[in-house]
C-alpha cells in the first residue's frame, strides 16, 4: 500500500505522520529528539507505522463484540513487548561495558547488581503497562531511566557497589540503545507477542483468537511502501533528505492546521524555540508570516525557564496558573528581566498563581504583537505547538482574542504536535 | 571558498583601486577633508574646492567586512551609546576611540568641515553633534526638506539653491580659500550626469531574465563610484562604461548571476528587496540567495546615494544648484511612504520580480519605520506575496544566519506554492 509520510524535527521532540492514499492519516509517531535527527526520524517513522498497523487492524477487527477492548490491550501489551525487548538490549549493552578495563575488578559484582536491577525493573513492567496505569512518560528513556535509578541506588547500597558506577554504565549504554531503531521483524514479533499476552487476559471479547490472529497477521503483512517523505523542522537540514524532501515548518504548520481544520485562516504556532503568525489562504496556503526575532522571549523555552526558576515541572505551570484569582502584571517578556521580576513579586508576597497566570498572559501578549504582524487574527484561528496543552496560555489567549478581535472559532486539537508533521506528509502526498 | 577565491570582475578591481586611492587622498594630509553623508551628499560641489569627500557610512560598511566593526561597537557602548543607536554611528564613533585609522592603515585627519546635507534621517544631526564635539571643526548644514508629498517642490528647491548660495558656498570658500566657479561646477555636473546614464542602464538589466546582474549584492558594488567621491569625475565615467561592457558580454553570452563563489545556478526566484544589506555576514547572506536560485533584479538601498530610474532625474549642468537641490530631495529616504510603495511596487511589476522581501534593519528608523505597511501595500498593488527577514547593518551580534535562513526557504516555498495554486507553469515540485 502506498503511504506519504510527514516527519517534524523539532528541538525537543520528532514527529511523524503517515498518511494513505486518500489523505487518510493512518498513525502518528513521537520521539525524544536527542543529539541525532537521523535516528529520530527513523524511530517516529517507524512508531507511525505502527500506528498505521493498528489503525488497519482496528478496520479489519470492526466495532462490537469487545473489539474496542481488545484493541485498548493489544496495544497496552504491545508496548509492553517493546518496553521488554527494549530493556533486554538495555541489560546487554551494559554487560558489554563490563569488560572495560576500569570495571576489571569488579565485574562479576556488577554483573550480579545490574541483573538485580533489571530482573527488578523486569517484574515491574506488566504493573507500568496494566490497564488505568499513569505513566509520565512514553518515551523508553524515561521510563527505564527513572526505574533503573531507584532500584539501583537501593541495590547499589544494600551490596556496597558504589551507585555511581552503575549510573555510568546505564548513561553510556542509554545512548547505545536509543541509537537502535527496530526492523520491521522485530516489530512484527512484538505485535504478535502482544496480541498472544492481549488474549490471554481478555474476557468479554467475542473475535477468536485464530480470526484475530489471522486478520493481525494480514495486516502485518501489508508493506507499507514509503512513497514520498517530506521532511521539516529545525533539523530538517541535517537529515539525509534530498532537498526537494525539505519544506519549511511555516508551509507545514500552515497546511497542517488546514488539513485539521479547514476553515483555518490563522495559525499560531508557538515552538520551543520560535512563534510564529501565519496566514494561510482557503487551500492551506501561506500568504504571510512572521516569527519572533533574535531572543526567545514568549517560545516555550521561556515557560521551561520560569520553571527552573520556580523548581517546579514544566507541565506544573499551567495548572498552578489557573488557580489564580488575579492576573499579576508582568511588564517583560524578555527572559531574564521576567526572572528578575518574578523574583521581585515573590518577594514582595504576591501570590505564585496570580504571578504565573501573568506570566502566561505577557507570553501571550507577545505572540498577539506577532500575530497583528503576521496581519492580524481572521477567522477561523488555530493554535498549535506544544503551548497549546498549556491551560492557563490557552486561556488567557482567548481572552486576548475575544478582547482584540471579537468572538472567533479558536480551534485547538489534541493532536496539534503532530500539525507540522500532518503538513508535510500532505506535501507528501502532493510532491507525488 | 577562501577570500582569495572571491570572483572578482574588472570594474570591481578598478572600483577598488579607486576606493584605495580616495583613502589616500585623504589620509595624505596634502588634501582639505570634509566629512558628509551618501544620501544626497555635494560631491560635484565639493569638488569645486578640492576637498576630499570622507563619508563615515562608508568607513563603517568597510569595517564590517573586514570584521572590524563589532569591535568598534563594543567601544562605543562602552563609553555609553546605547543599543538601539544605529550601529553605523557607533562602528564610527567607535573607529574614532580606537584610533581612527582608515583601512589603509593610516589615521584619518581631523576633517577640516563637516558638511551636512541631511536627507531623511534625523540620525545624521546627532551623529554630526558628536563629530563636531571631537573635531571642533566647523560645520555647515544643508536643510533639506523632508518630501512629505512625495515630489520636490519649487519652494523646497527655493529653499535649499538660497542656502546652497547663503551658507553652504561660502564656508566652503572660506575653508578652501578657493573662489567657488560656477562652471567648474557645471563640468562636473556634466560628467555626473554621463555616468548615471551608464547606472541606469545598468539598473534596467535586470528587467532580461534571466537577469545578468543582482541589483542588490552585486547592486552595492555597482552604485559604490556614483554614490560616494567619485560622482562628476572621469574616473565614475570610466567605471560605468567598463561595468556596462561588462555586462553587456553577460548579456551576449546568456548568462545569469555572477557571485563571489561563482556563476549562479538556475534563476528560480526574482526578487525586489527593501532595505540595507547586512554587511557583517554579507557573503553568508548573499549566498542563502544564490543557493536558492535567488535573484534580486531592484533594490531600494540602490537608490539611498540618489533616485535616478523612477522619475529619471540626472544632474543638469544647465540648472547646476538647483539640480543639487532636486538631487538631495530627491534620494530615497528622504521619500514618503505612499512613493515608496509606489516606486517597489512598480519595480515589481516591471522587473516580473516573484515578490518583496524587506530586510528590516534593527538599529535604522529611517528605513524600518512603516516598513510592514509598506510590504502589505504593495501585497496588495501587485498580488505577490512579500516577506520579512531582520537583520543589522555592522553590528554582527545581530544576524542569527538560522533565523534568516529559516524566513527566507520558507518565503521561496510560499512563492512556489503560489505558482502552483495560480496554475503557472513550473517544476518545482
Ligand atoms: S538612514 Fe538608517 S542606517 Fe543610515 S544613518 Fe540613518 S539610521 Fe543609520
Amino acid at each position: 500500500m502506498r503511504t506519504f509520510i510527514g516527519i517534524d524535527l523539532g528541538s525537543t521532540t520528532t514527529k511523524a505522520v503517515l498518511m494513505d492514499e486518500n489523505q487518510a492519516v493512518l498513525g502518528r509517531g513521537i520521539t525524544n529528539s536527542r543529539s541525532n535527527y537521523d535516528v529520530a526520524a527513523a524511530v517516529c517513522k517507524q512508531e507511525a507505522k505502527i500506528g498505521a498497523r493498528f489503525t488497519l487492524f482496528k478496520n479489519a477487527l470492526g466495532s462490537g463484540g469487545g473489539a474496542e477492548i481488545l484493541l485498548e490491550d493489544l496495544e497496552r501489551n504491545f508496548r509492553l513487548e517493546q518496553f521488554l525487548s527494549e530493556l533486554n538490549q538495555l541489560e546487554q549493552t551494559c554487560e558489554n561495558y563490563l569488560d572495560h578495563p576500569r570495571f576489571k575488578d569488579m565485574k562479576s559484582a556488577l554483573r550480579e547488581a545490574l541483573g538485580a536491577v533489571f530482573r527488578q525493573i523486569e517484574t515491574e513492567a506488566p504493573a507500568i503497562y496494566a490497564p488505568e496505569a499513569d505513566r509520565k512518560s512514553d518515551f523508553f528513556r524515561d521510563i527505564a531511566g527513572s526505574r533503573f535509578m531507584d532500584i539501583a541506588e537501593r541495590i547499589g547500597r544494600e551490596s556496597g557497589i558504589s551507585f555511581e558506577s552503575l549510573l555510568n554504565i546505564y548513561d553510556k549504554s542509554i545512548i547505545d540503545v536509543e541509537s537502535l531503531v527496530h526492523s520491521d521483524e522485530v516489530v512484527s514479533r512484538q505485535l504478535m507477542n502482544g496480541l498472544s499476552r492481549a488474549l490471554k487476559e481478555l474476557e468479554g471479547v467475542e473475535v477468536s483468537e485464530a480470526d484475530a490472529q489471522a486478520a493481525l497477521k494480514k495486516v502485518i503483512d501489508l508493506e507499507l511502501e514509503e512513497t514520498y517523505v517530506v521532511g521539516t523542522g529545525y533539523g530538517r537540514v541535517r537529515l539525509p533528505f534530498p532537498k526537494e524532501h525539505i519544506r519549511s515548518e511555516i508551509l507545514c504548520h500552515g497546511l497542517g492546521a488546514h488539513m485539521m481544520f479547514p476553515g483555518t485562516r490563522t495559525v499560531l504556532d508557538i515552538g520551543g524555540q520560535d512563534t510564529k503568525g501565519i496566514q494561510v489562504d482557503e487551500n492551506g496556503i501561506v500568504v504571510n508570516f512572521q516569527m519572533n526575532d533574535r531572543c526567545a522571549a514568549g517560545c516555550g523555552r521561556y515557560l521551561g525557564y520560569i520553571a527552573d526558576e520556580m523548581k517546579i515541572g514544566l507541565h506544573e505551570l499551567g495548572p498552578i496558573a489557573m488557580k489564580a484569582t488575579k492576573t499579576t502584571r508582568i511588564n517583560s517578556t524578555c527572559t531574564v528581566f521576567a526572572g528578575a521580576e518574578l523574583r521581585d513579586r515573590l518577594a514582595l508576597g504576591e501570590n505564585r498563581a496570580d504571578i504565573l497566570a501573568g506570566l502566561h498572559r505577557a507570553i501571550m501578549l507577545r505572540a498577539m504583537s506577532i500575530l497583528s504582524r503576521s496581519g492580524g487574527v481572521t477567522d477561523q484561528f488555530t493554535f498549535t505547538g506544544g503551548v497549546a496543552k498549556n491551560e492557563s496560555a490557552v486561556n488567557e489567549l482567548r481572552k486576548l482574542i475575544r478582547e482584540n478581535y471579537g468572538e472567533l472559532t479558536i480551534n485547538i486539537s489534541d493532536e496539534s504536535i503532530y500539525t507540522g508533521a500532518l503538513g508535510g506528509a500532505a506535501f507528501a502526498y502532493r510532491a507525488v | 571558498m577562501s577570500q582569495q577565491d572571491v570572483i572578482k570582475s574588472r570594474s570591481m578591481l578598478l572600483q577598488k583601486e579607486m576606493i584605495a586611492r580616495n583613502y589616500d587622498k585623504i589620509t595624505s594630509g596634502e588634501v582639505k577633508v570634509s566629512s558628509t553623508f551618501v544620501p544626497g551628499n555635494l560631491n560635484e560641489l565639493l569638488m569645486c574646492f578640492d576637498i576630499a569627500n570622507n563619508l563615515p557610512e562608508i568607513n563603517a560598511i568597510q569595517n564590517a567586512m573586514r570584521k572590524k566593526s563589532g569591535e568598534m561597537i563594543m567601544e562605543a557602548e562602552r563609553s555609553g551609546h546605547s543599543e538601539d543607536v544605529c550601529t553605523y554611528v557607533k562602528a564610527d564613533i567607535g573607529m574614532m576611540a580606537k584610533g581612527n585609522i582608515a583601512p589603509n592603515g593610516k589615521p584619518f585627519p581631523d576633517p577640516d568641515v563637516l558638511l551636512l546635507s541631511y536627507t531623511g534621517c534625523f540620525t545624521f544631526l546627532k551623529w554630526f553633534e558628536l563629530l563636531r564635539e571631537q573635531y571642533k571643526c566647523p560645520t555647515v548644514m544643508l536643510q533639506v526638506p523632508y518630501s512629505a508629498d512625495g515630489q520636490p517642490t519649487k519652494n523646497h528647491r527655493d529653499y535649499i539653491v538660497k542656502q546652497l548660495k547663503e551658507e553652504v558656498i561660502p564656508t566652503l570658500e572660506k575653508i578652501s580659500g578657493i573662489k567657488f566657479d560656477i562652471d567648474r561646477l557645471r563640468e562636473y555636473l556634466r560628467k555626473s550626469a554621463k555616468a548615471e546614464d551608464d547606472l541606469v542602464w545598468m539598473l534596467e538589466q535586470s528587467k532580461r531574465k534571466p537577469s545578468p546582474i543582482d541589483c542588490y549584492f552585486g547592486g552595492v558594488y555597482y552604485m559604490g563610484p556614483i554614490f560616494t567621491a567619485f560622482r562628476g569625475t572621469d574616473e565614475a565615467i570610466t567605471y560605468y562604461q567598463m561595468l556596462r561592457e561588462e555586462i553587456q558580454e553577460r548579456i551576449d553570452k546568456g548568462l545569469g548571476v555572477q557571485t563571489p563563489e561563482g556563476e549562479m545556478g538556475e534563476e528560480k526566484y526574482r526578487l525586489v528587496v527593501e532595505g540595507p544589506p547586512n554587511w557583517t555576514s554579507f557573503r553568508e547572506f548573499w549566498k542563502m540567495f544564490h543557493e536558492a536560485g535567488a535573484v534580486v533584479v531592484a533594490s531600494s538601498y540602490t537608490k539611498v546615494g540618489g533616485v535616478y530610474d523612477y522619475d529619471n532625474f540626472r544632474h543638469d549642468p544647465d540648472h547646476p544648484l538647483e539640480s543639487l537641490a532636486d538631487y538631495c530631495l530627491g534620494v530615497y529616504t528622504n521619500r514618503n511612504l505612499p512613493t515608496r510603495v509606489d516606486m517597489l511596487a512598480r519595480n515589481i511589476k516591471e522587473y516580473e520580480a516573484d515578490g518583496l522581501l524587506i530586510n528590516s534593519i534593527k538599529s535604522c528608523n529611517s528605513f524600518s519605520a512603516g516598513q510592514l505597511v509598506l510590504m502589505r501595500e504593495v501585497e496588495k498593488l501587485t498580488g505577490k506575496p512579500g516577506a520579512f527577514v531582520e537583520t543589522d547593518l555592522v553590528d554582527p551580534r545581530y544576524f542569527s544566519a538560522a533565523n534568516v535562513k529559516n524566513r527566507l526557504e520558507s518565503y521561496f516555498q510560499m512563492i512556489d506554492q503560489k505558482r502552483r495554486a495560480g496554475g503557472s507553469a513550473t517544476t518545482l515540485a
